[in-house]
């Protein structure tokens, strides 16, 4: 084979992985990269049962609820346009609490509940899940405010 | 004093790079290769100089100065003397110095000792050095000075983030600085090389030890950055996707896609213009991961205080130098000879396909870390996370096993296929009977990736053993051993990833004291909670009977409350097997006196990270073999003259 025609083949590989590569990318991305939401968007949109998503928001004052079994707790998240209701069987982070921030990582069930496996919460104070910049809980009117 | 001499010696340092550059310039413009006498000192001194302002600025931490701004916000006197001296590098402007001081040391380790390399090619490589180098001597000093005084000095200390209170500090960063900043010399040999037209194999074979040391580096860093957020991140995960990650794999990915084709140019004279490119590729990786995590840009679980202020400046770096190396690349590369062909069926082809792959990843690890970056330019936040990634990872990553295990069983230049099939015949059959044994323990039970996994960790496993088959294992050279060793050691990894994904038991329980918890073999017996102080902290620490049928091992999982600044952090209890890690995570107690615990039983998890190892003790003894076989020709050569 000569050495033209095999730097050609080579090119020609390599376009198709690149191509290949990109292509696998724009679906991955397509699929996966909707994967923040905030409760607004999940009732504007919908959210199929089952696919994983994070979902952000402030946690309700007052809708903190633990289960018999100690390690289960349910809990409502809102963005001030909508407001989903969550479990999480696990141990929280120190810093999860109410009318804090919070981002869960999961998926809904059929009801419409959001099952959390993993909740990000601030882990110090300086710390905040950037998709929640722009969200604060007034602390003296109870009273979430959204900047737009 | 200390912190107005530590300035000093940064200024000092900053203004000989400069004399570095302009002598090199002046050296390669004039074509007067004898000035190198002259760049050789200025970059020794350079890295004296760099060497001196970071023992200075320790110094300061451990003496708890007040008065310094930078101790004042990241340090307190209560603190171990472990965590005041690893906490140096714990902060924005430490890190950053840690960094220029790699890079000072780096090149006056090139000034130093490189010999193999042709005098214009070397001088102008310290040139290259010594301009990156300015760069981020400009951003420390003028906009990241960690020598800053503050006045007047408080009483104390703000303290370390307790997340960073780990003896893993002392280790992890300042490795994985050495790897990113080691990458530094690779640009700046393609550089070099660019300039004076050098792209050779005795170019390459120059270069080699150098980019062999960073990668050795960072996978280190990067093993223990991974065990460090395993243990200490209390998720019982031992990789999140996190961009933080990503920013220390993408150049692993660069570097080690550089190493191979770096060994192509250097055996064979081939792929010359590529392994130039992924020289620039692979550091330009470094600043953008630095630029990743210093700029706080994206969202991440360890982006600690951070200040997009800086982001612009390393921003500026970034466009100033990839831009300008891409440019030179476009410039030169087309004085660069064609390199020597190749056959279809040739090693080169498979570490072609290795380079393609592994370029592939890296480019679709890069898409996913910016793309929230994209979009949030055009209004809409997202984030990416582990499910894109593994979703595109996993699959390229098992086929380049594959071309991993395959590649060093073909020859050089020219083989036959009938010839490579033959010798890949047994681990053909050991790849068959594992999908056949894994299928019938655990078909259905496990996911596809972890499936596919564990039958590709066995038959690599095996393959990458295969080249010593055969051989006189005596006459075997060291960096033989060191490929197989590196090549096995990515076998192992990725078994312990794989049954950690596939066999992992979770459990989570609310427990009183007396109550005896059963998972995965093991009888777990909760006997008290008590409270515990620590030099800067005080905790909550249960005491735990664990046992599998034998006599019990008393483990103590913490949940630990640190005062400045105000922290609890989880301090997961680990108890090491030959066949897997028990992790217990202490919670919070709840109603009726329960407290609640988490348990994972993960089968060869520590896999993981002695495959790491295998693979970063892979690279020294190919290094050390590579060197050692340059020592022992040079010295027949003298004594047979």
């Amino acid at each position: 084979m000569k050495a033209k025609h095999q730097r050609l083949i080579l090119a020609l590989v390599a376009l198709v992985a690149l191509v290949g590569a990109g292509l696998l990318a724009a679906s991955a991305l397509k699929d996966e990269a909707a994967y923040f939401y905030a409760p607004g968007d999940v009732k504007a949109k919908g959210v199929e049962p089952g696919k994983a998503i994070r979902l952000g928001g402030m946690v309700v004052k007052g809708s903190l609820k633990r289960a018999p079994d100690g390690v289960t707790m349910s809990f409502d998240v809102t963005d001030g346009k909508a407001t989903v209701p969550a479990t999480f069987s696990g141990i929280a982070p120190d810093l999860f609490k109410e009318g804090s921030g919070v981002v869960a990582e999961g998926s809904f069930d059929e009801k419409g509940t959001f099952i959390a496996t993993n909740l990000l919460a601030k882990h110090d104070e300086r710390y905040m899940p950037r998709e929640l910049e722009g969200m604060s809980y007034n602390e003296t009117t109870h009273e979430l405010q959204v900047e737009k | 004093m200390i912190a107005e001499t530590g300035l000093a010696a940064l200024w000092l340092a900053a203004s000989l790079a400069l004399l570095q550059l302009v002598l090199a310039l002046v050296g390669l413009k004039g074509d007067k290769p004898d000035l190198l006498a002259a760049v050789r000192p200025a970059a020794v001194a350079q890295g004296v100089l760099t060497a001196i302002a970071f023992a200075l600025l320790i110094t300061l931490f451990m003496r708890s100065d007040m008065s310094v701004l930078l101790v004042a916000t990241n340090s307190h006197s209560a603190k171990p003397w472990l965590y005041k001296f690893a906490g140096t590098w714990g902060n924005h402007e430490g890190s950053m110095l840690l960094w220029v001081t790699v890079m000072g040391v780096a090149g006056a380790a090139v000034a130093l000792f490189e010999r193999a390399l042709r005098r214009d090619t070397h001088m102008a490589t310290l040139g290259g050095q010594a301009a990156i180098s300015l760069g981020f001597y400009a951003f420390l000093l003028f906009s990241s000075n960690p020598f800053a005084r503050i006045s007047p000095a408080p009483a104390d200390g703000q303290g370390l983030n307790p997340l960073l209170q780990d003896p893993g500090l002392a280790f992890h960063p300042p490795t994985l600085y050495l790897g990113y900043v080691g990458l530094s010399v690779a640009f700046s040999f393609a550089i070099g090389a660019l300039l004076t037209r050098q792209v050779d194999a005795a170019f390459a074979r120059a270069m080699r030890p150098w980019v062999l040391g960073a990668w050795i580096l960072l996978t280190l860093g990067i093993t223990a950055g991974s065990y460090w957020a395993y243990y200490e991140l209390g998720w019982g995960g031992w990789w999140f996707w996190d961009p933080v990650e990503n920013a220390s794999l993408m150049p692993w990915l660069a570097a080690t896609a550089l190493l191979h084709s770096v060994t192509v140019l250097a055996t064979r004279d081939a792929l010359r213009a590529w392994t130039v490119m992924l020289a620039v590729v692979a550091f330009s990786m470094s600043m953008v991961g630095t630029f990743l995590v210093r700029s706080g840009i994206l969202t991440s679980v360890h982006a600690f205080a951070v200040d997009p202020e800086r982001g612009s400046f390393i921003l500026g770096l970034l466009a100033l130098y990839i831009g300008g190396a891409l440019a030179l690349f476009g410039w030169r590369i087309g004085a660069v000879r064609e390199g020597a062909p190749f056959e279809l069926v040739s090693r080169e082809t498979l570490l072609v396909v290795n380079n393609l792959l592994l370029t592939v990843i890296l480019g679709l690890v890069l898409i996913g870390t910016l793309y929230p970056l994209m979009t949030e330019a055009f209004g809409h936040k997202v984030s990416v996370g582990a499910p894109y990634f593994d979703r595109i990872a996993g699959p390229i990553a098992l086929a380049l096993m594959i071309a991993m295990a395959v590649g060093p069983l073909v020859r050089w230049r020219r083989d036959q296929a009938k010839a490579v099939s033959k010798r890949l015949l047994a681990p053909l059959c050991i790849a068959l009977l594992l999908f056949g044994l894994v299928s019938v323990l655990a078909w259905g039970r496990i996911g596809i990736l972890p499936f596919l996994g564990l039958v590709v960790a066995g038959s690599v496993g095996v393959a990458s053993l295969a080249p010593l088959w055969k051989r006189n294992l005596r006459r075997t050279p060291l960096f033989t051993y060191g490929m197989v060793i590196a090549h096995l050691g990515c076998a192992v990894s990725l078994g312990g990833m794989a049954s950690d994904s596939a066999f992992t038991v979770e459990k989570l329980v609310a427990a009183r004291p007396g109550d005896t918890i059963e998972t995965a073999g093991w009888q777990i017996r909760l006997l008290q909670i008590q409270p515990l102080a620590g030099d800067n902290w005080t905790a909550l620490q249960a005491d735990m009977d664990v046992s599998r049928n034998g006599a019990p091992v008393t483990i103590h999982p913490q949940s630990r409350f640190f005062a400045s600044p105000p922290t609890t952090t989880s301090e997961a209890a680990l108890l090491t097997r030959w066949d897997g890690q028990l992790y217990v995570v202490l919670g919070e107690e709840v109603e009726g006196g329960r407290w609640q615990l988490r348990i994972w039983w993960k089968p060869f998890v520590t896999l993981i990270w002695l495959g790491g190892i295998m693979i970063a003790l892979g690279g020294a003894l190919a290094l050390l073999g590579r060197e050692r076989r340059g020592w022992l020709m040079k010295w027949r050569a003298r004594a047979a003259a």
